[in-house]
């Protein structure tokens, strides 16, 4: 008992130097790798904090997938380890985190964040450290219009097409609507989704007047305040991109006070909030999910693939698989296909980190709903699914009347700035941007 | 005593070089916990006069903040750093002239409002400041080199660790002197310090001033470390986080601080590392231990320790 314990204290004291010794070895990018032991995956999400109905999921579905993974022999016949980060103490701690995965962990690739704040952070760190970086759920523009980044790369939409998708499909479904009040959370999201919004909305519908710009703090559990205004203001719609327990609570509160009577709500992030929500979610309102994975998808690219993955995750989980999943699916997806590319490319060699970066350009790989190209820039182009809130054989709101966007049609062009692009879309485009479904 | 602290310091900051060597992704954590033992260098002067500041994350931060603006306009660190240093320090004299007046959980409060003030500014002025989101920081020159990432964090870590030693010299230099005496006679009996002639609110205030200095030259160090800012830096569980380290590290010397620091962000990153999902407990337990078992702070254990053996 004694040496066992004297053992494990002191090689987690020796965890430092021998990791030390290990990177001086395996340093050097250009060096041409063997087949590693294990293929180290370091994720980073919220394990804690309001984020963590986000986080928790998507790490459940990490472990998932990885057994499953496994179990099929592994990627490239190599099997897969996860490490996990918590994304909640903020950025200083993530950085420092992400050095220890790369450093001392030597992951060779990493999954970042879900904080728009986080991945900022993060991918200036893959450059640096060129090391493979899958942006796995984070939404911000920022990212690839600021600057380039050749070992990052999103594996799914972005905030723009998650904002442009609910308001062409509101601008077609209630296309006399003359106010507008938006209630967002007050963080970097909350702001840069309404600027979005809106620069759409003055380019195609111009002369919409903003009756209110409400922007609660931050975790709030009160919007009677915000309530009360809009009650008075009777705004023709209200959009909300809040998201969590945060967006629960707003339509519980909005709906016992018939605000939504009165109301068409717009809620992009609507997913994940539905099954809490339950049937508290009236029906007929515009609802989205950063992405086309629906449950309800009528025409999935593979149908078995997706019952197997919702209902494989409903069975372990006992909840259901909201679009963190979906996007953890997504990641884990392009990570196989890249390798298989990759390993390709190299006739049955094991690529190095430029050579896995380099697979990721142009990569396309299949979700259970859709398949997603990765372009030149290192953004995903995930498809758009929008659809106006029922009620059918499950206990919570799901789509119907659903509107098909493909990524190509919502997204900034390669290049462009977001609100600068979108600012030059004109009145029409509602009718061309997306198909029924 | 006063010779065993001196080999101490130099005995732990070329232990941090061996560990920096050995382990270079420490490198990184231990630039950032020599930042927090000089910012809680700070809480320490303002200790030693019984005043408990809550809201000492505002100078961090504002630090923090003044380097990431200024980055795109005069890349280079070493301008950088006193630039931030200083300008803190102006704020910390004008914030300075009104919380010297008031004493234990009034000091405390409002220093934590005013940071709170500041802390909603970076959130609120979204188009400056980029809101949550925060603001990146460029790699700066160094010394007018561009220096390649491993090397400007070797810079980063050497200047972390020559201001750590040089400021914990001043720090022990100056409690010595007849202003740190004065600023432990504000904790006894503030009335006695007036009686003999000394304002008890420029000691304080002189206190103040140099806590905000060291708060802001900390500030820009960890903003040049992490290279990216956000608001969460000037948060109040920051402030607790610098009060925190200052008690578990020991107020009774200046490399307490350091001492306290080095230990919390180790705990923290091997408590991270090992359990993911419950590494809050773990560090919360470990800190409740240190605290519960030696009073007195980590360096309170040190010096218990020196004296059974001599």
């Amino acid at each position: 008992m004694t040496t066992s314990a004297s053992m494990s204290r002191r090689s987690v004291l020796a965890g430092a130097a021998t990791s030390g010794s290990l990177l001086m070895a395996g340093s050097g990018a250009e060096a041409q790798p063997a087949k590693p032991a294990e293929l180290k995956i370091g994720i980073t999400t919220f394990l804690s904090g309001p984020a963590s109905v986000f986080g928790v999921p998507a790490k459940q579905t990490a472990e998932m997938l990885a057994e499953q993974i496994n179990a099929a022999g592994g990627i490239g016949g190599v099997p897969v380890r996860l490490s996990f980060v918590d994304e909640n103490p903020g950025t200083e701690h993530l950085v420092g985190e992400f050095r220890r995965l790369v450093q001392s962990e030597g992951v060779h690739v990493v999954f970042a964040s879900i904080s728009s704040g986080s991945c900022l952070a993060c991918t200036p760190l893959s450059d640096e450290m060129r090391k493979t970086t899958i942006l796995w759920d984070c939404g911000t523009q920022r990212i690839f219009e600021e600057g380039r980044h050749p070992f990052a790369f999103r594996t799914q939409g972005y905030g723009t097409s998650e904002v442009l998708a609910p308001l062409l499909y509101l601008l077609k479904h209630k296309p006399d609507f003359r106010s507008i009040a938006v209630i967002n959370q007050d963080y970097a999201w909350g702001r840069d989704s309404w600027e979005l919004w809106r620069a759409g909305m003055d380019a195609m519908k111009p002369g919409v007047r903003v009756v209110a710009e409400l922007f609660p703090r931050f975790n709030s559990t009160d919007f009677s305040t915000e309530i009360t205004r809009l009650l008075a203001l009777r705004p023709d719609v209200i959009l909300s991109t809040s998201w969590g327990g945060e967006l629960v609570t707003l339509v519980r509160q909005a709906n016992e006070r018939r605000l939504l009577e009165r109301s068409l709500m717009v809620l992009p992030v609507a997913e994940a909030s539905l099954p809490p929500l339950g049937r508290s979610m009236p029906a007929g309102h515009i609802i989205g999910t950063r992405g086309d994975h629906w449950v309800n998808h009528p025409r999935p690219r593979d149908k078995a693939a997706l019952d197997r993955f919702v209902n494989g995750y409903q069975q372990r989980f006992n909840q259901p698989a909201i679009y963190p999943c979906h996007h953890m699916f997504q990641a884990f997806s392009a990570l196989q296909a890249a390798y298989t590319k990759a390993i390709a490319a190299k006739s049955g060699g094991w690529p190095n980190d430029q050579e896995l970066a380099a697979a990721f350009q142009g990569l396309t790989f299949d979700t259970p709903t859709s398949r997603i190209t990765i372009r030149e820039d290192g953004q995903g182009m995930e498809d758009q699914i929008v659809g106006l809130s029922s009620f059918g054989t499950l206990p919570y709101a799901v789509p119907e009347k659903m509107m098909l966007y493909p990524a190509t049609n919502v997204s900034a062009p390669v290049g462009q700035k977001s609100v600068d692009w979108l600012k030059t879309l004109r009145a029409g485009l509602e009718n061309t941007a997306g198909e029924a479904i | 005593m006063r010779r065993t602290e001196t080999l101490l310091a130099i005995g732990g900051a070329a232990l941090l070089v061996l560990l920096a060597i050995l382990a270079p992704w420490l490198r990184f954590v231990l630039t950032i916990a020599l930042a927090k033992g000089v910012a809680v260098l700070g809480i320490l002067l303002l200790l030693r006069a019984g005043q408990v500041s809550f809201g000492h994350a505002l100078y961090l931060s504002f630090g923090a903040y003044t380097v990431a603006f200024l980055a795109p306009a005069m890349p280079e660190a070493l301008i950088l750093m006193p630039v931030a240093m200083l300008l803190s320090g102006l704020l910390g004299l004008v914030i300075g002239l009104f919380v010297s007046r008031y004493r234990d959980i009034f000091f405390s409060m409002l220093n934590l409002a005013i940071s709170m003030v500041f802390y909603s500014l970076l959130e609120k002025l979204y188009h400056y400041t980029k809101g949550t989101d925060g603001i990146r920081v460029g790699v700066p020159r160094f010394l007018g080199m561009a220096l390649e990432r491993d090397q400007f964090e070797w810079a980063m870590f050497g200047t972390a660790l020559v201001l750590a030693l040089a400021i914990g010299c001043f720090v022990r230099l100056y409690l010595a002197s007849p202003m740190g005496q004065a600023l432990s006679a504000i904790k006894t009996r503030e009335t006695r310090l007036e009686f003999m002639g000394l304002p008890a609110r420029a000691v304080l205030l002189s206190a103040y001033v140099l806590s905000a200095l060291m708060g802001g030259l900390a500030g820009s160090i960890i903003a040049m470390t992490t290279r990216h800012v956000t608001p969460l830096l000037g948060y109040w569980t920051v402030s607790g986080e610098l009060v925190f380290i200052a008690i578990l590290g020991g107020a009774g010397a200046a490399l307490g601080p350091f001492l306290g620091a080095v230990t919390f962000e180790l705990v923290r990153v091997y408590a991270a590392a090992s359990f993911a999902d419950a590494w809050q407990a773990i560090l919360g337990l470990v800190l409740l231990g240190v605290i519960l078992f030696f009073s007195r702070g980590l360096w309170g254990m040190v010096e218990s320790l020196w004296r059974r053996r001599a």
